[in-house]
């Protein structure tokens, strides 16, 4: 059974796997070959229908499902990547841009040629200026050996890949934002409906897709959706780049087939935790995701349904372990900081709310809290996603806010007593 | 009427060209042009939004609303050499915050500020998806992954003395980085001239002559 499909080539090639020489000769472009000498756009879609593959942006979306949502009769259509990859604790896209760019270009060729697509954008975080530099060289690469522009391979089929980038601003990769942003506009998220297949890039129909799903696409055409569809557990079919970092022994990018068990993935993949000391918390699924502890989870499936079951997400794949040693007042305080300097305050609940839950966690961290403190918490919380529920429900336009819940219903659950603990020390002393 | 530009060098004026080329709709050019903009003004000063309002048919009003969103976009001045730490969460639970302090103490620069001299601007940043690599920076956005304190006040001291032309990510990783959050490849020939990302269209990246690897 294959178990590397994205890392492959990169496996095998370290010196030149960016390089469109090194691309062809590991088969390269062989799929667009194939697309456009033998397949109608129409059985290039049913292939992507067919290999069930979830969106990897973080939603689980199935990809063949989203490119169906597409009008019939609206032109032109754009296709953007997203490659804003901001989720605190994510670094997998930015392997695929800077380690296999022509992964992803064939890719992009491939969707557009299946989507009617003449011009795709590729929206790049600000901070990613070497992964945009080893794209922009595949881009022109491809260009100049005729794998984009006018008239493909002799085809007929014209695209122009345009690369954007972002200027530091996580909310821009959220679909809506970004589509604002890549149209010369603060990044603010849209209200949905319509979606951006719908209505999306200059109002016209668009479809949203991350770095990683894309970059599968080739090995879709090439093997066949069937083919994809048999690899790991049937609802999160695939192979998949999972980002580990934290208090891990082996940090790094892992492509895994998923099904695995937490415990497989921390203690076997991540090489357990230095030091000899004990896992206390981890975050399956970047900063957004509500954690998970060893006492409930370790042998909880690594699936997107699974995590879902047990109330959280594997997200962007990025899974951020915490030790023994780990204060998780400092760790809640540390990500709610991020989205309260995130919200593009659009929303009043997330704009204000992020704000106060970041400063009581503050002053708690600094022995200020008040008893009244946790319920005050819980409460501005609940303002932004009423219930506390999972998957959140929300009072915003988009999931910003409910992702800075995420951490306070976790260390309210599990961490409690420590929570009550810094309270009382702080009452105390101060 | 003559471009609104005329003054800037004919390169930059080319680049302009270029930038707004690439897309269906001129308005889309802001924030490209705004970084090519702010390299030729050193930051997005009032005449470079004006600038790009006249390239782009907006109002400086409009642009300015645009600029003021994106934490990139520097309205104040900036050093030559902008050190960015990473202080979200992968990195914080590996020291972060002692990787700031570091980098306060051997620029003399606190956090958000720039020197006199402006050689150096500081600045704690969040996630800049190097978290396997954990704690990272970045110099002028180019990475330097898995310091120490001791390491970063020294990659420092180094910028100071040595003041690179082109900072290359591959060789501050050699001198001064440690873990990486992936095994980086081939070696990377550009690097950032100045502190906007070094990416083609702006003309901030450079090839660079540094150790690399
Ligand atoms: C606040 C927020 C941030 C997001 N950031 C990203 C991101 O950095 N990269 C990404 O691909 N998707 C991100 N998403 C998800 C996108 O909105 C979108 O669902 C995704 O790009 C679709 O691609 P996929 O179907 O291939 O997963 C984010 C969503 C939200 C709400
Ligand atoms: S948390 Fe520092 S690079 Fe991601």
């Amino acid at each position: 059974m294959t178990e590397r499909i994205l890392t492959a080539r990169m496996e095998a090639h370290p010196a030149d796997s960016h390089t469109l020489a090194r691309y062809e000769a590991t088969g390269g472009y062989t799929a667009l070959r194939k697309a456009l000498g033998e397949m109608s756009p129409a059985d290039v879609a049913a292939e992507v229908k067919a290999s069930n593959l979830r969106g990897r942006g973080g939603a689980g979306f199935p990809t063949g499902v989203k490119w169906g949502f597409l009008p019939e009769d609206l032109r032109p259509r754009y296709l953007v990547v997203n490659a804003d990859e901001s989720e605190p604790g994510t670094f997998k896209d930015r392997i695929l841009l800077e380690r296999d760019p022509h992964q992803l270009v064939e890719g992009i060729a491939l969707a557009s040629y299946a989507l009617d697509v003449h011009h795709a954008f590729v929206y790049v975080r600000g901070e990613y200026p070497k992964p945009a530099r080893r794209l922009q060289r595949a881009v022109d690469e491809a260009y100049e050996a005729g794998y984009l522009g006018t008239n493909i391979l002799g085809s007929g089929f014209d695209l122009e890949v345009t690369i954007h980038l972002g200027a530091g601003a996580y909310i821009c990769g959220e679909e809506t934002a970004l589509l604002n942003s890549l149209e010369g506009r603060r990044g603010e998220p849209r209200i949905k409906p319509p979606f951006p297949a719908v209505a999306g890039l200059y109002a016209k129909p668009t479809i949203v897709n991350n770095v990683e799903t894309i970059s599968t696409v080739p090995w879709i055409v090439a093997h066949g959706g069937r083919a994809y569809a048999a690899i790991g557990p049937e609802r999160s079919c695939g192979t998949r780049l999972f980002s580990l970092s934290g208090h891990v022994n082996r940090p790094g990018d892992y492509e895994i087939v998923m099904g695995m068990t937490w415990r497989d993935l921390i203690f076997d993949v991540g090489g357990g935790i230095p030091d000899g000391k004990a896992l206390k918390a981890w975050i399956p699924g970047g900063a957004s995701a509500p954690w998970f502890v060893p006492d409930e989870h370790l042998d909880t499936f690594v699936t997107i349904d699974d995590c879902a079951a047990a109330g959280s997400m594997l997200g962007s794949g990025a899974v951020v372990v915490m030790d023994e040693t780990t204060d998780v007042v400092a760790a809640a305080h540390r990500i709610v900081k991020f989205f309260a300097h995130e919200s593009c305050g659009q929303c009043t609940p997330c704009r204000e709310g992020t704000t106060w839950m970041e400063r009581i966690l503050w002053r708690i961290l600094h022995g200020e809290g008040r008893p009244a403190d946790l319920d005050l918490l819980l409460d501005v919380a609940d303002n932004i996603s009423p219930g506390l529920r999972w998957p959140p429900a929300m009072t915003t336009i988009c999931p910003l806010g409910p992702s800075a819940v995420s951490p306070i219903t976790s260390i309210m659950r599990y961490f409690r007593d420590e929570v009550e603990a810094k309270i009382t020390r702080g009452a105390t002393v101060g | 009427m003559s471009s609104p530009i005329a003054h800037w060098d004919p390169e930059y004026q080319r680049r302009a060209a270029t930038i707004v080329e690439r897309y269906p709709d001129v308005r889309s050019a802001v924030m490209p042009l705004l970084y090519l903009a702010s390299l030729h003004h050193g930051h997005v000063t009032e005449e470079a939004m004006e600038e790009v309002a006249a390239l782009t048919g907006l109002t400086a009003a409009q642009v300015q609303s645009v600029a003021s969103f994106y934490t990139m976009y520097k309205r104040e001045r900036v050093g030559r050499y902008l050190v960015s730490v990473c202080t979200s969460i992968s990195c914080f639970l590996r020291g972060a915050d002692e990787v700031l302090a570091a980098v306060e103490g051997a620029t003399g620069v606190v956090d958000g500020e720039t020197d006199d001299e402006g050689l150096f601007t500081v600045e704690h940043v969040e996630c800049i998806g190097a978290c396997g690599g954990a704690p990272a920076l970045q110099v002028n956005y180019e990475f330097v992954e898995g310091v120490t304190p001791a390491k970063a006040a020294e990659l420092c001291r180094w910028l100071r003395d040595a003041r690179p032309e082109v900072v290359l990510g591959d060789e501050m990783q050699l001198l001064f980085g440690g873990r990486p959050s992936f095994d980086p490849g081939a070696p990377e020939p550009e690097g950032a001239i100045a502190p906007v990302p070094a990416f083609g269209p702006y003309g901030s990246a450079r090839p660079g002559t540094g150790g690399g690897r």
